[in-house]
């Protein structure tokens, strides 16, 4: 709706200073590290990886991570089997292992004997070290509370500096806030 | 050989993605403005990982990188934020 009426002088400065305030704040934000924040739900070997390799690579680039861990990427935090992650040898069709021979028992600890030999060989980082690394950092790891009772899991499991007692809200709020957001 | 002050080295040869950058960024929040952080790495990837961490990470520079026979040489220094 348009009006006759001319904006004062008055308004103008007004309007000039409430629009520098707002400026004045945006700018503000920029001293702020970037952050990033993770959800990590499977527990596999191979998918272990990517969530614990982005995390401490965003916190070399001075980004403020944290990764929230439900349901079996719980098992990425719990000492103890964190060292025994297993790759299916069902599923994945790039495995040289048909599904038909890949659901016979004892097929999964074949595979995932061949990725941690990979691994070994290649110089990869185990999952015991990335974790390390990314707490060193100051990578934020949370255990989702609820999978935690729901596996029947204890605090004590968990390295030493993993965050407990939160859940899909921390996880919400740290997406909300953060510049970059996967679920892995 | 050392045609940059080298304040202190950084062996990670043998290790792999994401270590080199990630073990230089812990290194060079130990330094002072100033100091170079000289980075002897074997994974070919070190070349352009550092490159692309050292150009996005506030404080750091890349001073200079030598494509050797085995070994990748890398040269950072720390500034002033």
């Amino acid at each position: 709706m348009s009006t006759d009426t001319e904006p004062t002088r008055a308004d103008l400065a007004a309007r000039v200073d409430e629009l520098e305030a707002r400026v004045a704040e945006l700018d503000d934000g920029d001293d702020d590290p970037p952050k990033l924040s993770l959800i990590a739900t499977k527990g596999t070997l191979d998918m272990a990886y990517p969530p614990l390799i982005l995390a401490s690579t965003a916190a070399a680039f001075g980004y403020e991570v944290t990764v929230f861990h439900t349901f079996w990427g719980l098992d990425i935090l719990h000492e103890e089997r964190s060292k025994n992650l297993k790759l299916s040898a069902v599923g994945n069709p790039n495995l040289p292992v048909p599904n038909a021979v890949g659901s016979l028992p004892g097929m999964d600890r074949l595979t995932t004997r061949m990725l941690r030999k990979k691994i070994a060989d290649n110089d990869t980082a185990t999952i015991q070290e990335l974790v390390e690394t990314g707490l060193e950092m100051g990578v934020e790891f949370q255990a989702c509370q609820m999978t935690v009772d729901l596996f029947g899991y204890d605090e004590a499991d968990f390295y030493d500096g993993v965050t407990t007692g939160v859940g899909a809200a921390t996880a919400i709020r740290d997406m909300a806030d953060a510049d970059i957001q996967l679920l892995v | 050989m050392t045609e940059h002050d080298v304040t202190e080295t950084l062996d990670v040869r043998g290790e792999n993605c994401p270590m080199p950058v990630v073990k230089t960024s812990q290194r060079v929040d130990g330094l002072v403005a100033g100091d170079v952080l000289e980075v002897l790495a074997t994974d070919p990837g070190s070349m352009t990982d550092l490159a692309g961490w050292a150009e996005t990470t506030d404080g750091v520079e890349l001073v200079d990188q030598d494509d050797g026979e085995d070994v990748y040489t890398h040269y950072v220094r720390k500034v002033a934020e």
